[in-house]
C-alpha cells in the first residue's frame, strides 16, 4: 500500500526544513534505508532516508520549498499501484495539504482545464528538464573529478599532497606519477585560496548563509537572554598528557586518542554529580537529563555544528575518540547524520590547536553550560616555594545564572580536575 | 659458447635426450628419411634407427593420439606437427585428452608428452597457414604451454619439456629458425613457468615472448637510441604456468607496461597479461597499458598486406612512445 513520507523532525528546535533535492525522481525504485531527499535545516543539511520501499510515486513537495515539520513530501507507492491521493492524504491526516486540494477542486471546471492543460504543457517540458538535470550532475561530477593515475593518486596520498593543487601533463591533463614527484621534489604549489580574502578598494555583499544565520540568531538570543557568567579554572594536565602519549603508543592510527577525547570523558564523569550544569530551562520548568550527551563544536566552512556524543560518562574513552572522529569526518564531509548533532545536555568548546590562553563561549542553549577549552603549554610554575616546569591548561566554564550559581559551578570546576589531572579515574 | 641457430638448439635438445633417455622418441610427418620439415631432425634416422623416429600418416589426430598411448604406456614421444595449424585437426586429443587424462584418473597416469608445433606468420602462406593460435591453447588447464623466443630458452626448455612427467605444447616459431644465440657448451636445462628479463630497462615494461623476443630486443635498443627511453623487456617464455612475478615487479618500478605478440589482439596473451596487471599491481599504474598484436583480420597472402598485419619493430616502438606519454 502507499505511504506518505513526511518532513522530518530532525532535533527538537526544528519547526520546518526546505527541501533542498530530490535524490530520487518520481518513478524511481526506493529501498527502505534508501535517501530520498536532502533537506536543510537550520543547522545543516542532511539526507531522509526512506522508511518504506517501492516507487517513488510522486512528490509533494518541490526543490527550494520550506515545509513545517511532519507535512507530507511524496508518495511511495507498490510497483503499479493506483493512487487514490486525496484518500491517502486524508487518512494519515495531512489536513493542510488536504484543504488546499479540495479549495483548489471546488473552483470548478475551468480551473481543471487550465490545470489540464498546464499539466500537458509539463509533460512536453518534463523530459527536458530532467536531462537538464541529469547533465548539471554530471556535469558537477566531472569538476570534481581529478583526473589522476592510480600510482599517482597512491604517491600524492602517502605523501601527504593534494591531487587538486598539481597540474597534469599527463594524456588529457592526467596528473602522472611525474607530476607528484615533480612536486615532492619542488614542493607543493600553494593551496588554492579557500578563506575569503578581501579585494582592495571592492566591496562584497552577498545573503548570509542560511547556518550562518541560524548561528547568529541561536547566539544572539543567547546572549541577550541568558544572564552568563563564567569561572576560569587553571589545570595541571602534566598526567593527562603523558597517559594520552602512552596509550597512543599502544592503539591503532585509527583509534589514537585525542586530548579532547579526554576532556569529553573528564567533562561527563564530573557532571554526574552536578545535575544542574546537565540541565536546560524552558519557561518555568528546569529540566535536569537522565542521558550526559556531550557536544563538541565543530569548526565547518563559515561556521560550526555541535556533534554529540551520547552517554559519555558510560562509554570508554577509546568508544568516544572513535565516535566523535567519524562523527566530525561526517561534518567535514557533508553528511552529517540527524543523530550527530541532536540531544547534546552540555557543549566544549576546543581552541586548544589554535593557541590560545582561554576564552569564553556563548551558552548553547537550552544548555545550562559550556566549557572553553584553552592551549595546554608548558609553563613556570611555584609549587612549595621552589620553581618548576609543568603543563597547564585554563578552562573557562559559561554558565546560565538562572539555573546555577558561582559557588556551584566553581566546585563542579573543582571536580573536574579530578578527572583531567588525574587520568586513571577516567578509566575506572 | 656456441653462436647457434634456434633450428639447432632445438635440434641438440633432442639429440641429447634422445641420446640420455631411449624412451625418448619422436614421430611426425616428414621427421624421418626427409629430416624434418624444417631440418630439425636431420640425420636423426639414421642414428637412431626407425623405432625411435618415426614417419607418419599426414593424419594429426593419429600422431597426437598414439604418442598419448604411447606416454601412458611409460614411453616419452615428442610428436612434431608440420605446423600448429594443423593442430586443430588433432584438438579432442589435445584438450580433451592430454589435458584431462591425469586429472580424470585420479592421477593414476602421467602424461609424459612434448607436441612440437611451429606456428606464426609471414612466409606467404596465407590465412590458414599463417596463424599464432598461442592463447588458444593457454586457455586450457592441465597443459603446459612453452613458447620460448632465444636458441638458448629453446634448447633449455625442450630439454625439460621432455624430462617432466605433464604434456607440453612447445610453439616454436617458423620465421626465427635461422635466428643465431648464444647456447652454453655444455648440459643444461630451464625451468618450465619461469618468465625472464632479457634486457634491464627502468622507463618502461615490454612484455613478451617467442618471435616478438627479437622484435622487442631492436625497439628497445632504437628507443635508447633514438628517444633515450629505457625499455625493460621481459620474456614470458612459457605461456601456461603464466609466470607474473617478474613483469609484476618490473612494473611496480616502471609503472607503464606495453605487451607485444603476434598472435591476435581479442582475448590474447596481452589482455591475459594486462588483466594481471591490473588485478596484481592496480595501484602502480601510471598510463593505460598498450597492447601490439596482429591485426583483426585472416592473414592475407600479399606479402605487403601480410607485413601490414603482422606487428612490426615499429608498432611497438610507437606502443611504448604512447604510454610515455
Amino acid at each position: 500500500m502507499a505511504n506518505i513520507v513526511e518532513m522530518p523532525k530532525l532535533g527538537f528546535d526544528m519547526a520546518e526544513g526546505t527541501l533542498v533535492k530530490w535524490v530520487k525522481s518520481e518513478q524511481d525504485k526506493v529501498k527502505k534505508g534508501e535517501v530520498l531527499a536532502e533537506i536543510e535545516t537550520d543547522k545543516a543539511t542532511v539526507e531522509v532516508e526512506s522508511s518504506f520501499t517501492g516507487v517513488l510515486h510522486k512528490h509533494l513537495a518541490e526543490e527550494g520549498e520550506a515545509l513545517p515539520v511532519g507535512s507530507p513530501i511524496a508518495v511511495i507507492a507498490e510497483e503499479g499501484e493506483d493512487v487514490d491521493l486525496d484518500a491517502l492524504l486524508e487518512e494519515t491526516g495531512a489536513e493542510e495539504k488536504k484543504k488546499e486540494e479540495k479549495e483548489e477542486k471546488k473552483e470548478g471546471k475551468e480551473k481543471e482545464e487550465k490545470e489540464k492543460a498546464g499539466k500537458e504543457a509539463e509533460a512536453e517540458k518534463k523530459p527536458e528538464k530532467g536531462e537538464k538535470q541529469k547533465e548539471e550532475e554530471m556535469g558537477a561530477g566531472e569538476e570534481d573529478f581529478i583526473k589522476a593515475s592510480p600510482v599517482a593518486k597512491r604517491i600524492a596520498d602517502e605523501e601527504g599532497i593534494k591531487l587538486s593543487n598539481l597540474e597534469g601533463t599527463g594524456p588529457g591533463g592526467r596528473i602522472v606519477k611525474r607530476d607528484v614527484e615533480k612536486a615532492i621534489e619542488e614542493g607543493v604549489p600553494e593551496e588554492k585560496p579557500e578563506k575569503a580574502k578581501i579585494t582592495p578598494g571592492k566591496d562584497e555583499t552577498f545573503e548570509i548563509s542560511k547556518l550562518r544565520a541560524a548561528i547568529g540568531n541561536r547566539m544572539q538570543g543567547s546572549w541577550q537572554e541568558i544572564p552568563h557568567f563564567f569561572i576560569t579554572t587553571e589545570y595541571d594536565v602534566g598526567e593527562m598528557l603523558k597517559t594520552r602519549k602512552q596509550l597512543n603508543r599502544e592503539l591503532p592510527d585509527e583509534e589514537k586518542v585525542s586530548v579532547n577525547d579526554f576532556i569529553i570523558r573528564a567533562s561527563a564523569l564530573a557532571l554526574k554529580e552536578y545535575p544542574n550544569l546537565n540541565a536546560s530551562i524552558s519557561g518555568k520548568e528546569l529540566t535536569r537529563h537522565g542521558d550526559i550527551n556531550i557536544g563538541v563544536a565543530v569548526a565547518v566552512e563559515n561556521g560550526l555544528l555541535t556533534v554529540v556524543v551520547k552517554n559519555a560518562d558510560q562509554k570508554p574513552l577509546r568508544q568516544i575518540s572513535v565516535e566523535a572522529k567519524a562523527m566530525i569526518e561526517r561534518v567535514k564531509e557533508g553528511k552529517v547524520r540527524n543523530e550527530d548533532i541532536e540531544g547534546s545536555t552540555f557543549t566544549i568548546s576546543n581552541l586548544g590547536m589554535y593557541n590560545v590562553e582561554d576564552f569564553v563561549a556563548i551558552i548553547n542553549p537550552p544548555e545550562a553550560a559550556i566549557l572553553a577549552i584553552g592551549t595546554a603549554k608548558e609553563v613556570p610554575i611555584v609549587e612549595d616555594g621552589e620553581l618548576g616546569i609543568g603543563w597547564r591548561m585554563k578552562c573557562t566554564l559559561s554558565a546560565d545564572h538562572r539555573i546555577t550559581d558561582g559557588a556551584e559551578a566553581a566546585e563542579f570546576m573543582q571536580h573536574l580536575s579530578l578527572f583531567l589531572e588525574q587520568p586513571w579515574r577516567l578509566f575506572a | 659458447m656456441a653462436e647457434i641457430t634456434m633450428r639447432e638448439a632445438i635440434s641438440q635438445a633432442l639429440w641429447e635426450e634422445m641420446e640420455r633417455d631411449e624412451k625418448v622418441f619422436i614421430q611426425g610427418e616428414e621427421v624421418g628419411v626427409w629430416g624434418g620439415t624444417y631440418a630439425v631432425t636431420k640425420g636423426f634416422l639414421d642414428h637412431f634407427g626407425k623405432e625411435r623416429v618415426r614417419d607418419t600418416p599426414i593424419a594429426e589426430a593419429a600422431i597426437v593420439g598414439s604418442a598419448i598411448g604411447a606416454a601412458l604406456g611409460g614411453l616419452r614421444p615428442v610428436a612434431e606437427l608440420m605446423t600448429i595449424n594443423f593442430a586443430f585437426v588433432a584438438m579432442d586429443h589435445i584438450v580433451n585428452e592430454a589435458a584431462k587424462l591425469h586429472y580424470m584418473f585420479g592421477g593414476q597416469f602421467v602424461l609424459p608428452l612434448v607436441i612440437r608445433a611451429p606456428g606464426g606468420g609471414g612466409r606467404q602462406l596465407a590465412a590458414t597457414h599463417s596463424q599464432t593460435p598461442d592463447a588458444i591453447f593457454a586457455h586450457f588447464p592441465g597443459l603446459k604451454v612453452v613458447a620460448p623466443g632465444t636458441p638458448y630458452d629453446a634448447k633449455g626448455l625442450l630439454k625439460t619439456a621432455i624430462r617432466i612427467d605433464d604434456p607440453v605444447l612447445f610453439i616454436e616459431n617458423a620465421t626465427i629458425y635461422q635466428q643465431k644465440g648464444e647456447v652454453p657448451d655444455g648440459e643444461y636445462t630451464i625451468p618450465i613457468g619461469k618468465s625472464k628479463v632479457q634486457r634491464e630497462g627502468s622507463d618502461v615494461t615490454l612484455v613478451t615472448y617467442s618471435k616478438m623476443v627479437s622484435y622487442s630486443l631492436e625497439a628497445a635498443n632504437k628507443l635508447e637510441e633514438e628517444d633515450g627511453i629505457s625499455v625493460e623487456v621481459i620474456d614470458l617464455r612459457t605461456l601456461r604456468p603464466l609466470d607474473m612475478a617478474p613483469v609484476i615487479e618490473s612494473f611496480k618500478k616502471t609503472n607503464r607496461a606495453v605487451i607485444a605478440e603476434e598472435g591476435w589482439r581479442s582475448y590474447g596473451v596481452g589482455a591475459e597479461v594486462a588483466a594481471r596487471i591490473y588485478e596484481e599491481a592496480f595501484d602502480y599504474l601510471d598510463a593505460p597499458i598498450q597492447r601490439v598484436a596482429q591485426k583483426e583480420v585472416p592473414l592475407p597472402y600479399n606479402t605487403r598486406l601480410e607485413q601490414l598485419a603482422l606487428p612490426q619493430v615499429e608498432d611497438i616502438m610507437k606502443a611504448v612512445r604512447e604510454v610515455l606519454r
